[in-house]
């Protein structure tokens, strides 16, 4: 895996990109990587902070074990679901060939 | 289990396994679609499962409860857990993430216990949600060169249990023991059907090699597409063969994932186009922590049943009580079956331990689901008959099929098969038959030849076509030499 | 009827009160609404979708439940507009965005459904910057939302159309959304009321996500009356979605006019360094008509808020790259065709984002990537926590809070598109709130040179009682020209 700089590079942009499955044009490499180079200058004041000893927040709520009975609902109906898919066949939504497994 | 490769050099395999199970809930992981096998494509789906814009998770309480049965039958401690998203890109996953448990698991350590006593260490259990499948069409099926893919999110969201071991396993043969106890751990807490042909139970194995008695390990490769316990243990060992003759050769193994082709026999590199997968893990925003309350944990615990492992045991002890270790592999195939309550409700009933252990399982285990459903003070009554003398062993054997076929009583039955014990007037008249016709073998006996006891004892038992009981007649020729 | 000036509509409570007693028809409500968008949509562009014959249909419902004794639920009649990223079943839901262009909900968001349930009549899906991402709804791939007050201004965002719809008299209710100020900021530019709940007061369920633990759907409406009134009908416990709060809030609009006596309110002195002259003189006159009132009120330097920003912009994009990964032109949206699906999903995905999402959905990958985790996004995490307690400190002393919603009045279109930081600058006062999970409402305040300027009062989590009493007091001592609704005027006119 390539490593990361902490300015965002234009080897970067490509990176993030690729993972995130955004095409871009070569053009718009170097416009992304300016981009977000400076703002990640401007927002990077937080990572000099000293956290030592301050947890994080994942959530502003104090919740634990929200959780449901296991009892069959309502599905939805197929016909409505496929119709709002690009490509079907039998049934299913049609994709173009995956090359290499799941994870 | 070393492995004697070429040039006398001797290597250790060591494997770990994940098994991801799937939970018998009513409902999915994350939603209220029916978790059902074999229905149409795309019809038990919904906005959340389907991961359609601006639906939300929300967790199944028996998942949970499952998970906390499972990681109690493995002995792990139940812990205050997260959610975390795991970020890729894949045409089953409805989100392009999974909602999964990363550092934070429910379940921690445990181990099983293996049948022959042996003990791998579990190092975690967690929840996390199944992904869609997917059909390839034109290519012969497979991946590599379909012309397209089709996608079914019926099994998206269904609840799996990812079951990692330690690097324990020591060979291909312990890898499958191990499947086969874990299967039956999970079955017996209801979590799971257990059934790995129907995919409700998946596995990828971690293989790397060492040289014997070296303490660090080596590289090591994961081995997806086990759909069988065949396809397991043969990937392993030709895993290990395929990394000990690159090490040999002077390479080193690459660490990667490999693919096992069962028709081929052999684990090929996975063409994955694209990066090492980076999953960018954090914690779920959607969902909150989960820390099952102590008092449930223990009355999950408590509402357990014996695991395999101490069904065996408790059978065992019972067996031994006579001075003789019960028999392993008897031990293991009872209570694999389900069979040990039939044989304590038999022993119960005043029949002999060791006996109904090895009637059941002998025979009874050749037709399980019938076996499980026999009446047990029918069975016990025919362990008694065997065991009085009153039936031959080669007659009960009979007997219990029948059983096992029809239902009904022992005595009932041996009526009709003319299953009469030998009076002793008749059982007399054979021996002395018998005897008359091997007098050198008689004189054998006589002068002590502990052998050939056997086989007048046979010769009775042929001349009597099998009514005789085997230790009636010994007893009879011992009573005749003095 | 006439075309060039159809009347502004009553206000929702007072609306709901007539169409109940028989006073008025819910279909002529409707309908004149209709009226006016068609006469005024034209210029400002609110709507991404009308849904008018649907609308007619529902207001007919409603006058028969009324004839026929029924209940026909405490907003009957209202009409009201929801914003383009809340899931209402077979209607266009966009979340402003190409790859959703023309995607049909199968089903509703929960708060679509509590506001039909409650007789208000949905007239259309209105403009918002693409997946929320945005401050002035420039970012909406459908074109801008001009503000009536100045239609050559932005409307603010991401919930512009929203705020332009109150604003211009085309509703008088609409929902939006708000994860740094979607709400209260284009509440603010569009002199409107726009109250952002207690996180988890509100139910997510149905709005598309853009950050998931910062999202928050909220109200607009042109008084604070009418604002709670919708508040009381979105908010309670929705057990679809695993991060509502299990309460029976209380009731707002019931307190609304007990008055602030005693009550501590804090100005945010951090906030007033960096805003314009008259957001901050507004601030200050808002104080002096609370403390005239009875309230007890001092300056309060909270200087953690400012670290706000910073953190937003590491965790909101982060969790935004995730909740978008979804549209890869598999299961429904745009596809544009690949030789294998990962080609498939990287030109689907370059063509149907916009620029800025594309820019948040890459931050927000980088900060999550293996080995910057933890520097940026748990750090963020981190320092959210600090914003939580310079808060947390804050109420100790003080009741709710007050500020500037916004450091600036609406702002030329076109005038921040190049700088996509200045463009973030404009939530510098509304981030924290968000990042604390507290509830906070921008109340229309004064005009400068014309252009609306917005006060926003903030408050602890649950503590929407006192922020809309608070809010109540400072709209009684506002500029009632400050305030929509209001006929649209083009550029100059409203000097």
């Amino acid at each position: 895996m390539p490593e990361l700089t902490a300015s965002f590079s234009r080897d970067d942009v490509v990176y993030v990109a690729q993972l995130a499955r955004l095409d871009l044009e070569r053009g718009e490499v170097d416009l992304y990587a300016a981009q977000l180079a400076s703002i990640l200058d401007h927002v990077a004041a937080v990572t000099s902070l000293d956290t030592t000893d301050v947890p994080a927040t994942a959530h502003p709520l104090e919740l634990a074990n929200v959780l449901r009975p296991d009892t069959p609902g309502p599905t939805l109906d197929r016909a409505e679901v496929l119709a709002q898919a690009p490509l079907v066949e039998g049934g299913r939504f049609r994709v173009p060939p995956i090359l290499g497994e799941a994870p | 289990m070393t492995v004697d490769a070429s040039g006398g050099a001797r290597w250790e395999i060591v494997v770990g396994l994940e098994v991801h199970c799937e939970l018998s809930t009513a409902t999915k992981l994350f939603c209220s679609c029916p978790n059902a096998f074999g229905a149409e494509p795309n019809t038990n789906v919904c906005p959340v499962c389907l991961g359609l814009p601006g639906s939300l998770p929300v967790l199944n309480a028996r998942a949970v409860e499952y998970a906390v049965r499972i990681g109690t039958a493995l002995g792990s401690r139940v812990v205050p857990s997260v959610f975390h998203r795991k970020n890729y890109f894949y045409p089953d996953m409805p989100k392009d993430y999974q909602i999964s448990q990363y550092d934070e698991p429910i379940n921690v350590g445990g181990r099983v216990e293996l049948a022959d006593g042996s003990l791998i260490g579990i190092v975690r259990a967690h929840l996390e949600e199944d992904t869609g499948k997917t059909t390839h069409v034109g290519g012969g099926g497979r991946i590599h060169d379909a012309d397209y893919s089709l996608v079914d999110y019926n099994r998206a969201g269904v609840p799996l249990v990812e079951i990692v071991s330690a690097p324990d396993i020591r060979s291909a043969e312990q890898a499958r023991s191990y499947v086969n106890e874990l299967r039956a751990i999970l079955v017996a807490t209801g979590a799971s059907d257990g059934r790995m042909e129907e995919g409700s139970l998946r596995i990828d194995a971690n293989v790397s090699v060492r040289p014997a008695g070296a303490g660090e390990y080596g590289t090591r490769c994961e081995v997806k597409n086990l759909n069988s316990l065949r396809s397991l243990g043969r990937a392993i060992d030709y895993e290990a063969a395929r990394q000990i003759g690159i090490i040999e050769a002077g390479g080193a193994v690459v660490q990667e994932t490999r693919h096992w082709n069962e028709d081929e026999g052999r684990t090929s590199p996975l063409r994955s186009k694209e990066e090492a997968f980076d999953y960018r893990y954090f914690t779920e925003p959607d969902l909150v922590p989960l820390a099952p309350p102590a008092e449930e944990v223990a009355a999950v615990a408590a509402g357990l049943g014996p695991m395999p492992a101490a069904r065996r045991r408790r059978l065992g002890d019972l067996v031994a009580a006579d001075g003789l270790p019960a028999p392993a592999d008897q031990l293991a195939t009872v209570v694999g079956l389900g069979l040990d309550d039939l044989v304590l409700a038999a022993v119960d009933d005043g029949a002999d331990p060791r006996l109904a252990l090895t009637r059941a399982a002998n025979e009874a285990a050749n037709r399980p689901s019938e076996a499980r459903a026999l009446d047990p003070v029918a069975f016990a009554e025919l362990v008694k008959l065997e065991a009085a003398g009153r039936l031959s062993a080669t007659q009960s054997k009979t007997v219990l099929a029948a059983m096992l076929e029809d239902g009904g009583e022992p005595q009932q039955i041996a009526a009709r098969l003319g299953f009469e014990a030998l009076g002793e007037a008749e059982l007399g008249a054979s021996i002395d038959a018998v005897l008359a016709a091997h007098p050198d073998e008689w004189a054998r006996y006589r002068a002590g030849d502990a052998k050939v006891a056997q086989f007048l004892l046979g010769a009775v038992m042929r001349a009597t076509r099998g009514r005789a009981n085997g230790k009636a007649v010994a007893a009879a020729l011992e009573t005749r030499r003095t | 009827m006439s075309a060039s000036a159809e009347a502004r509509p009553a206000g929702a409570v007072e609306t709901a009160a007539a169409v109940r007693s028989g006073a008025r028809r819910a279909r002529d409500v409707v309908a004149a609404a209709l009226a006016r968008i068609a006469t005024y949509e034209g210029e400002i562009h609110c709507f991404n979708t009308v849904t008018g014959d649907a609308a007619l249909v529902a207001a007919n419902r409603i006058d028969a439940a009324v004839a026929a004794g029924h209940d026909p639920g405490p907003l009957a009649g209202v009409p009201i507009a929801l914003k383009d990223n809340l899931c209402t079943r077979g209607v266009p839901t966009t979340a402003g965005s190409r790859i959703l262009e023309g995607w049909l909900p199968p089903y509703d968001a929960t708060v679509v459904g509590a506001v039909e349930a409650a007789g208000a009549v949905v007239v259309g899906k209105t403009n918002l910057d693409e997946f929320a991402m945005g401050s002035s709804t420039e970012n909406s791939a459908f074109g801008p939302t001009h503000n009536p007050w100045d239609l050559n201004r932005v409307p603010g965002g991401s919930s512009g159309g929203s705020a332009a719809a109150v604003a211009a008299g085309f509703v008088p209710l609409a929902l939006g959304s708000d994860t740094g100020g979607s709400v209260r900021q284009p509440a603010s530019l569009c002199g409107v009321v726009g109250v952002k709940p207690t996180y988890g007061l509100v139910s997510r369920y149905g709005l598309i996500a853009f950050a998931s633990s910062l999202d928050q759907v909220g109200p607009f409406a042109a008084s604070v009356a009418d604002a709670a009134a919708l508040l009381d009908v979105v908010a309670g416990h929705d057990p679809a979605d695993s991060t509502s709060l299990d309460v029976a809030p209380e009731p707002v609009a019931s307190h609304l006019d007990d008055g602030v006596a005693g009550l501590r309110v804090g100005v945010i002195s951090d906030f007033l360094v960096d805003a314009s002259p008259s957001c901050v003189a507004a601030v200050r006159e808002a104080a002096e008509v609370l403390a005239a009132a009875g309230a007890v009120v001092e300056e309060v330097a909270i200087p953690a808020l400012m670290l706000g920003l910073s953190a937003y912009y590491l965790v909101a994009p982060a969790e935004a790259s995730s909740n978008l990964a979804r549209y890869d032109g598999v299961r429904y949206g745009l596809r544009v065709d690949g030789a294998d699906v990962s080609r498939m999903n990287g030109r689907s995905r370059s063509a149907g984002f916009g620029p800025e999402v594309k820019r948040r959905i890459m931050l927000g990958t980088y900060v999550l990537s293996a080995g910057y985790y933890d520097a940026y996004y748990g750090q963020a995490q981190r320092v959210r926590t600090l914003v939580a307690h310079g808060f947390a400190d804050a109420y100790e002393r003080f009741d709710v809070l007050i500020g500037p919603t916004s450091p600036t009045v609406a702002f030329e279109i076109g005038a921040k598109t190049q700088d996509p930081l200045a463009m973030y600058l404009s939530d510098l006062y509304t981030i924290p709130t968000n990042l604390a999970g507290h509830p906070a409402m921008s109340v229309p305040f004064s005009l400068s040179a014309g252009l609306p300027v917005g006060v926003q009062v903030l408050a602890p989590a649950l503590g929407e009682g006192p922020m809309f009493r608070a809010a109540a007091v400072i709209e009684h001592g506002a500029d009632p020209g400050a305030r929509g609704p209001i006929e649209p005027r083009s550029a100059g006119a409203a000097r």
